[in-house]
């Protein structure tokens, strides 16, 4: 009799279905995984070591950088930081616009989880259908802040500059007809508010388009439904969060629970799971979507009624106007000293949190005193995610594995750091 | 909340006595430091006793270099302001391995910061746990406590060096396969040690010593002037 042994199989870390650059060593009886070893850091660039060498405003650049599919939630995160250890509060207006844009980068990574979920497991339409709103967030990043990802709009103290009042628009060339570039200009005539809100009227409908294709998918449940069950128990003891902690069942959600902020003034529903399975936790992610677009109409509702200052008038944080320095010595000093010094943060330790679309992002600052951060930790959610990754697909077939990946929400950005 | 926080640290100071070494709030934080001898009890009781179901993040920390700068501000009188920046400053070149124990606040080197979350009372808690010996820092691993140490004792091993006693599996996670050092410590430089290339004689990727020049434009300055304060 032949003797069986086990077969091991190294996925990744060039595998489109890893998402990124993850080495997974899997230990297989057959097609049956027995163990799972991870081999993560291979985009490891340093980054909280980066940002101790610089002021603190240099890194927000570094923190879109993280998940980049969820760029100004990272911002978010580091931005809070900061202002919790300098006390200062942030007007309105602005924190209008950060939680709106906090709901715009939840829309988009969501569809880029639900595209390349579908994509890995066979689905290629929807990949199609979720780039498609993608290319329209894009342009909302694009008009507020002149970059399609890696925005650095938040600033401490507010964001860098208020809402534009026109959207850039398409022109005809010899590939786009003149009718074209008329349909997809048609939302673009107003304000980039305007633009938003007209998002949000459709994008409903998309959702629904999305959940025709999959929720009720024989294909997509069969690979989807039982897999990956993680009890509620085990997702508090392996440090789970955001969608991956509420579609086992547990009712947590930093934006009702701790809200920072305007979100204690908005009204939204936090979906959750029952199963803890692979299915869920796409059921919780698609209408996690539908109330992102519930809030962002509430933010445009306000923001198109108030007026109001969108950044600190605190020029030891905040830059004064362009027009202010070519009149005043004392706003060419502090313009002088913002950019090359910085500011000095008081001594202190902080822990901030925000729920972040993969789950809670939460950088942990120390600073002696001085215009550099001492130490910058970045929780990222997917890397505790990651690492119960072994728990997760152990007994189940190679295939899950793709399927697990996926419903983790993999971005290497954030888990490598 | 702070109401909370209050009542919390007060059972914990009379639940835990001499294992709290020190205790504090930062801008509604509460934060607490433990002694390293009873971290392993006093972590499983702050989870089945006062509810810490989640250890969110553990974080290593270096505090060598801490209260460190590198730009005079204090004697602008007697010489003016130094213009130029200390090349010796930590972490900016492979020479520059300098002692700062004098301007360190705490006495010991390293530390390990568990941030702790209940979901059930919806609190947090901040634990800081010092390592006693500064070349052998070893730390009780938690990993019994929460599933989820597992990793973050990993990393705290591979960036500085801690190292978590009974740890089943304590392997360098983010740094490449074979590195050396602990590159998240203070006298680590900021451009590494090495560098990689392909090679075309050698048919294989090699490593060799840095040749890029160490590069921070902004010296470390700690102002504590009333001029600099926010809101003034």
């Amino acid at each position: 009799m032949p003797e069986i042994r086990n077969y091991t199989l190294n996925f990744g870390p060039q595998h489109p279905a890893a998402h990124g650059v993850l080495r997974l060593v899997l230990e297989l009886d057959g097609e049956v995984i027995q163990r799972a070893d991870p081999h993560i850091g291979l985009l490891h660039r340093g980054t909280e070591k980066l940002a101790e060498s610089k002021p603190f405003n240099q890194s927000i650049g570094y923190m879109d950088r993280l998940d980049y599919v969820s760029m100004m939630c990272n911002e978010h995160g580091y931005v809070l930081a900061i202002e919790k250890l300098l006390g200062v509060d942030v007007p309105e207006r602005a924190q209008y616009i950060r939680v709106m844009f906090d709901e715009i980068t939840r829309i988009l990574n969501h569809l880029m989880w639900l595209g390349a979920h579908a994509l890995d497991i066979g689905a290629m339409t929807v990949f199609l259908y979720c780039f498609r709103e993608r290319e329209d967030l894009m342009d909302c990043y694009e008009s507020v802040s002149g970059a399609r990802m890696h925005a650095t709009y938040y600033r401490p103290g507010g964001v860098a500059r208020d809402l534009p009042l026109s959207m850039p628009k398409y022109d005809a060339s010899k590939y786009r007809s003149q009718k074209d570039v008329a349909s997809l200009n048609r939302a673009r005539q107003g304000s980039l508010l305007d633009f938003i809100e007209d998002f949000t009227s459709r994008f409903p409908a998309c959702v629904d388009e999305y959940e025709t294709l999959l929720t009720d998918n024989r294909i997509w449940k069969q690979r989807t439904v039982g897999i990956g069950v993680v009890s509620p128990e085990r997702a508090l003891q392996l440090g789970f969060s955001g969608p991956m902690l509420r579609g086992s069942g547990i009712e947590w959600d930093l934006r009702k629970k701790q809200p920072y902020e305007k979100y204690g003034c908005l009204d939204f529903e936090v979906p959750v799971g029952v199963n803890g399975d692979c299915y869920d936790r796409y059921l919780v992610r698609v209408e996690e979507m539908r109330q992102s677009n519930k809030i962002i109409r509430q933010c445009v509702q306000w923001l198109k009624s108030h007026q109001g200052s969108v950044m600190l008038d605190d020029h030891k944080v905040s830059p004064p106007r362009r027009a202010e320095m070519k009149e005043s010595m004392e706003a060419l000093i502090h313009h002088f000293k913002l950019f090359s010094e910085g500011y000095c943060v008081p001594a202190g330790e902080v822990y901030s949190a925000i729920e972040h679309p993969k789950g809670e992002f939460g950088v942990y600052l120390i600073s002696d005193g001085a215009n550099k951060p001492y130490r910058v930790k970045v929780r990222a959610p997917g890397f505790a995610h990651l690492s119960s990754i072994d728990e997760m697909v152990r007994g189940h077939m190679l295939a899950d594995v793709v399927s697990i990946i996926g419903t983790q929400d993999i971005v290497f950005g954030e888990i490598d750091r | 909340m702070a109401d909370i926080l209050e009542n919390l640290l007060d059972s914990i100071k009379s639940r835990f006595g001499e294992s709290l070494v020190g205790c504090g709030f930062c801008q509604g934080e509460l934060a607490v430091d433990i002694a390293l001898a009873d971290a392993k009890e006093v972590f499983a009781s702050l989870r089945d006793e006062f509810h810490f179901e989640q250890l969110i993040d553990l974080a290593g920390v270096d505090y060598s270099a801490y209260g460190a700068s590198e730009w005079a501000t204090v004697n602008t009188s007697s010489s003016g302001f130094g213009r130029g920046v200390n090349e010796t400053s930590p972490g900016r070149s492979a020479e520059s391995v300098t002692v700062f124990v004098e301007t360190s606040k705490t006495k010991q080197r390293f530390a390990a910061v568990y941030q702790l979350l209940s979901i059930s009372k919806n609190t947090r808690l901040r634990v800081r746990v010092f390592a006693e010996d500064d070349d052998m820092p070893i730390i009780p691993s938690v990993i019994d406590v929460w599933a989820s140490a597992s990793w973050y004792e990993r990393e705290a091993f591979d960036l500085f060096g801690l190292l978590f006693e009974g740890h089943p599996d304590l392997r360098r996670i983010l740094t490449d396969y074979g590195f050396v050092g602990h590159p998240f410590r203070k006298d680590f430089p900021l451009i590494g040690n090495v560098e990689m290339r392909y090679d075309m004689e050698k048919g294989r990727v090699i490593y060799e010593p840095v040749s890029i020049e160490p590069r921070v434009l902004v010296p470390r300055v700690i102002r504590d002037d009333h001029r600099y304060t926010i809101g003034s």
